[in-house]
């Protein structure tokens, strides 16, 4: 038990924090651009669109997403020519994963904004996309952010899924490191844990905070 | 549902629709076709790649093998979620009870108690349950649900009753209840039909995030999966994983449409207010809100 | 329970070695050779010196053993629960000697992250499972053995000429298993490797068939048994490392370590060591000379 440990190896937990972080950028931007694509399909006036919309956030909101990382690794080879491995396997199975996610918050954010308002934009004659994007969305935004900042707060701790598949972020470091330190294991997972919450607790905070003002300002 | 994002189509309309839904639909079976063709021409869809469901080979018999995927990998993992779903539960209401003291420290442990377990990645948990405790491995996997979704139930409560109006608490004191028993008797029955919904949910994420015990070693469905695959080669890769993901959906999309029905029924009896779409995960937020099924 | 019994046991054996120590009585191995005499003769459970853990679990009849179940010839186990390989072979010798049948053994998967910590915690009361024997782990627990000497190889595919030896993985994704020895010897002395590391060696099988990864790296033996299984792999160069296979228990078991190289060396001799490489790994590779065992 010997806190040295985690300053001694800071060069391998700041480099194990940097993919963990842009892991959750990456994937968390991709997330935000298919998540809201699906969302829109899923008002969409195509029944087959919203058909799709439905099982493709039914099917990955109720699988795993170790299974998913399985998905993007292992069976996707089979079906397409991609060839995905290590962070690039990551980043789309978290993105798929995560998108899921952003869709039904989207989703229950454009539900949220009054009916009036839709039924305003169509009486002056906006079209289905105008109504969307310049009335419906823009008011959706503000009830969708802090629960969309909670969905990348999962994402962040979701990142630590990808060890078990090839990529050294934070977790894998930590267990590189707690291999190499098996008598100091214990305070090694407690620098993982430090680097964890310096992204989640703050975020969680702005969530909260937003949360409240979105509340405050109904 | 009868959307307003866009006019009810005329005849014209209509068929313009149908039309598009058609060929945006057979765009889509189109894109799965390719995958299927592709797939064929690496013999994906060789009888004997899925021979291991039916007749395996190296001896064994096809019922030890759905017997190890059903009973075995499914049954521990099932096992794990019976096991932690309920002291989740219990703990996260006793978290959310304990940070609505009026005893400022005592609140604020709490608050600590939840913000530390919510940001922690579930297989950190795990992980440090099996190193710093020396644990089992079906001990380490209840012990990281348990404490990570007793923070997120803590907070969907604390949601819930945030949601009551004042007047609920205020009335439960007027007519001479203590605060424990206003909380007991007035607030948490009328917090909890709301919650409901995403109470299930998070249910649902528990069951999921049990797969994660695979990476230390506990014996649930996906490692089982990995383990027959294991043993009788990659060529079986595929059938056992079509398998195991559909295990995986039928447990899950059922709970999650019990989650609905609850939530149809707690708006029939009540206009709950519309909460916890904002809390933890970002799976909890998917049953809340006025979503029309 | 299991872990307060054993740590029991393992602070009674200590008690006995410091009571044996001011008796005057010899050095640890010595000892623990005149007390294995009296197993040797049959197979029926021994007169163990009191208090040992041998004593323990002859006493109790059963044993439980950490393996790997992902190993193609060392360990693995099919959906009938039955476990099968050299491992496996090697834990029933041991059981045997205790007097503990094959059905009494109960085994245990151990993975890179667990195999530690279960030993420490006396979860498993040993751990064969493809485990090489080196000093960071030997901080926190004990090795048996060695009963098997392997060393890292490289497996790339047939029609890849490109890598030859470790030095030609500069540049190249190398597939292995994160936790294991060969992943620590591939960070340490070829940095310019891409190391991707898994959870399992037969998890690196399809993405190296895919192109997603150059080669797989680890144990020669493991890597010949996926050459031998899979006719468009092939096994590059010499090994390049030592990888001693040992059985790992805790720490500070000393007797019970002793008393497992007696049983190692007395299965080199009577020809029980051979036979259980002949029924497993032997099939698809030649049988080696078993090693000298390692008495530190």
């Amino acid at each position: 038990m010997d806190p040295s440990v985690i300053a001694d190896n800071m060069p391998a937990y700041l480099a194990g924090f940097r993919l963990s972080l842009q892991l959750t950028l990456v994937a968390g931007a991709g997330a935000l651009v298919v998540g809201a694509l699906v969302a829109m399909l899923r008002v969409s006036p195509l029944g087959s669109l919203r058909a799709f919309g439905a099982v493709y956030t039914e099917l990955l909101r109720n699988t795993p997403l170790t299974l998913v990382f399985f998905f993007t690794v292992y069976v996707l080879p089979q079906f397409t020519p991609f060839r995905l491995f290590g962070y690039a396997a990551a980043v789309l199975a978290l993105t798929l994963y995560t998108s899921a996610f952003v869709a039904e918050a989207v989703r229950s954010g454009i539900n949220s904004v009054g009916i009036g308002q839709s039924e305003a934009a169509r009486a002056i004659g906006l079209t289905f996309g105008q109504t969307l994007t310049s009335v419906v969305l823009p008011q959706a935004v503000r009830s969708v952010i802090p629960p969309l900042i909670n969905v990348i707060i999962a994402l962040a701790k979701n990142t630590s899924v990808a060890a078990g598949f090839a990529v050294v972020e934070l977790m894998a470091t930590g267990r590189r490191l707690a291999q190499g330190n098996p008598a100091d294991s214990i305070m090694v997972l407690v620098g993982v844990a430090l680097f964890y919450l310096v992204i989640t607790i703050p975020a969680g905070q702005l969530a909260g905070a937003l949360e409240r003002r979105v509340a405050f300002a109904r | 549902m009868s959307s307003v994002l866009y006019d009810v189509p005329g005849p014209a309309a209509r068929r313009r629709e149908r039309i598009g839904s058609v060929v945006a639909g057979v765009l889509v079976l189109v894109v799965l076709g390719l995958g299927a063709w592709y797939a064929a021409g690496r013999g994906v869809f060789a009888p004997e790649r899925w021979a291991v469901l039916h007749d395996p080979p190296m001896g064994q018999s096809a019922a030890d093998v759905w017997r190890s995927l059903l009973v075995t990998g499914l049954g521990a993992t099932l096992r794990a979620a019976a096991l932690a779903a309920p002291l989740a539960l219990l703990l996260g209401l006793v978290l959310a009870v304990w940070r609505t003291t009026r005893i400022a420290w005592l609140r604020w442990t709490a608050t600590a108690v939840i913000e530390l377990f919510r940001g922690l990645p579930v297989l950190l948990v795990m992980l440090f349950a099996l190193l710093a405790f020396g644990w089992d491995a079906f001990s380490a996997v209840v012990f990281g649900l348990v404490v990570y979704n007793m923070a997120i139930i803590a907070e969907i409560v604390r949601a819930g009753l945030a949601a009551l109006p004042k007047g609920q608490t205020e009335a439960g004191l007027a007519v001479g209840l203590s605060r424990a028993q206003t909380l007991r008797l007035v607030l948490l029955p009328q917090a909890l039909r709301t919650m409901l919904p995403s109470l299930v949910a998070q249910l649902v994420v528990l069951l999921k995030d049990s797969s994660l015990g695979f990476i230390v070693g506990y014996e649930e469905l996906l490692k089982t999966i990995q383990n027959n695959t294991y043993f009788f080669g990659n060529a079986s890769l595929v059938a056992l994983f079509t398998v195991g993901a559909g295990v995986y959906l039928l447990v899950n999309i059922t709970l999650s449409r019990l989650a609905m029905r609850l939530q149809g029924r707690s708006r029939r009896t009540a206009a709950p207010p519309e909460i916890a779409a904002t809390v933890g995960d970002g799976a909890t937020g998917a049953t809340t809100g006025r979503i029309t099924p | 329970m299991r872990s307060a019994r054993t740590g029991l046991v393992a602070l009674l054996s200590v008690s006995t070695l410091a009571l044996a120590a001011c008796s005057g009585g010899g050095d640890d191995a010595g000892e623990a050779e005149e007390t294995a005499g009296g197993g040797t003769a049959s197979e029926a459970p021994a007169d163990f010196p009191e208090g040992s853990t041998m004593a323990a679990l002859a006493e109790e009849g059963t044993i439980t053993i950490g393996t790997k179940f992902d190993q193609p010839l060392f360990g693995l186990r099919g959906p009938d629960g039955t476990p099968t390989g050299f491992d496996v072979e090697i834990g029933k010798i041991i059981a045997g000697k205790l007097g503990i049948a094959e059905d009494d053994i109960e085994w245990v998967e151990t993975v890179s992250a667990n195999r530690e910590p279960f030993i420490q915690s006396g979860q498993v009361d040993i751990v064969i499972a493809t485990y090489t024997i080196n000093d960071t782990r030997k901080e926190v627990v004990s090795f048996a053995g060695p009963y098997y000497e392997a060393g890292q190889s490289i497996l790339t595919l047939t029609e890849n000429e490109d890598i030859q030896g470790p030095d030609d993985l500069a540049g190249k994704r190398v597939c292995t298993v994160s936790g294991s020895t060969p992943e620590a010897n591939l960070i340490e002395n070829y940095p310019e490797a891409e190391v991707q590391a898994l959870q399992a060696y037969s998890d690196c099988i399809e993405p190296l068939r895919n192109g997603q990864v150059d080669a797989i790296s680890t144990d020669n033996v493991i890597l010949a048994g996926f050459a031998a299984q899979n006719p468009d792999l092939e096994v590059r160069g010499e090994p390049f490392t030592e990888e001693p296979y040992g059985i790992g228990l805790a720490l500070d078991d000393t007797d019970f370590r002793m008393w497992i190289n007696d049983v190692l060396e007395e299965s080199f001799e009577d020809g029980s060591w051979e036979q259980a490489w002949e029924d497993t790994a032997g099939t698809v590779l030649p049988t080696p000379e078993p090693p000298a065992v390692d008495r530190y």
